[in-house]
């Protein structure tokens, strides 16, 4: 899709808002509609409408291969990270209240870090499967 | 007024998937797929359910359509004629349908407070979630924080559908080497 002017120069205004919205929804998830799992979608949404309009080889300069494989382990290794982390501050697995001196400040530490691993392995996850399937196809979308 | 949104929803709905049930081309039925999703999403949001909504549309409606439509890309764009009748499907499909919904007559009426599942853990969330979590918005504060374990799971669920489609699409590609991956 290369050769729509319209599509290309809409695609540049409204990634940056898409990736935006992620992050609101990622980091506003504790007040409105929204969390880990949600963001992470429209983030890899993101990268994906523009692997669409460029090319996969644009969307695997900007976001490699090797990263995407790195943040699917990454987000589950996170959050099975701050369950360990309650167990050596004397807490259960997955215990927040001991992440801080203060109960609530220790939740709210714990749910930040917790919605950034699902972030970053739904994003990764999504990433890699429109890699691998859209690759398959190469030959033909690169013309 | 709600219940009637949702009433005309729903037939929407069940109008699509009689198409998508009869339509041959493919990519119609992945359009169609993905309207059926923002269908779902929109009766969530009236039914309140603000979170799964949006989940519902990004993944739905968003995602699987495009990962669909990559699939697609890769396939013929019209389904083959069934080899079979589909008569005896269609009454075995028909018949779990009259059962599960001859199920739903014994449970309790929708959004009936004295309903036993909002008396277990409920309340506890409702009234002590803000205060012991410090996070207003109930769904995370069960989601991320009381319920930790199932989203931690959940994730672990993602992370191995990531693996396997790795696994099943990258042994295909060694067999057939492209130029393309030595960038």
């Amino acid at each position: 899709m290369k050769d729509y002017l319209v599509l290309r120069v809409i695609a540049k205004l409204l990634i940056a808002f898409m990736l935006l919205f992620a992050l609101y929804v990622q980091f506003h998830g504790d007040f409105g509609p929204g969390g880990g799992f949600q963001a992470g979608v429209i983030a890899a949404a993101a990268i994906i409408f523009y692997g669409i309009i460029y090319g996969l080889p644009a969307a695997r300069a900007v976001v490699p291969d090797r990263l995407v494989e790195t943040m699917i382990a990454l987000g589950v290794l996170i959050y099975a990270g701050v369950g360990v982390a309650g167990l050596v501050l004397g807490g259960n697995f997955l215990d927040y209240f001991v992440l801080a001196h203060d109960p609530v400040h220790g939740q709210h530490r714990g749910i930040f870090w917790v919605e950034v691993g699902v972030l970053i392995t739904v994003a990764g996850v999504m990433l890699k499967i429109f890699y691998l399937f859209a690759g398959r196809a190469s030959h033909e979308v690169e013309r | 007024m709600e219940s009637l949104i949702i009433a005309v929803l729903l037939a929407m709905m069940a109008v699509v998937t009689v198409v998508v049930a009869v339509q041959r081309n493919l990519f119609a039925v992945v359009i169609l797929a993905g309207i059926y999703s923002f269908l779902m999403a929109t009766v969530l949001v009236a039914l309140d359910a603000v979170d799964v909504a949006m989940t519902e549309a990004a993944v739905g409606a968003g995602i699987s359509t495009v990962l669909m439509l990559s699939a697609l890309y890769l396939s013929k764009g019209e389904e083959m004629k069934p080899l079979h009748r589909p008569l005896l499907p269609l009454a075995v499909a028909a018949a779990t349908g009259v059962a599960l919904v001859y199920g739903t007559l014994d449970l309790p009426a929708f959004s009936d407070p004295r309903a036993p599942i909002h008396q277990h853990v409920a309340p506890r969330y409702i009234h002590d979630a803000l205060r012991e979590t410090g996070v207003p918005n109930v769904v995370t504060a069960v989601l991320a924080s009381y319920r930790g374990y199932d989203t931690l799971g959940e994730t672990t669920v993602v992370f191995t559908a990531g693996i396997g489609v790795i696994a099943l699409l990258r042994r295909l590609r060694r067999l057939k080497p492209e130029p393309e991956d030595a960038r």
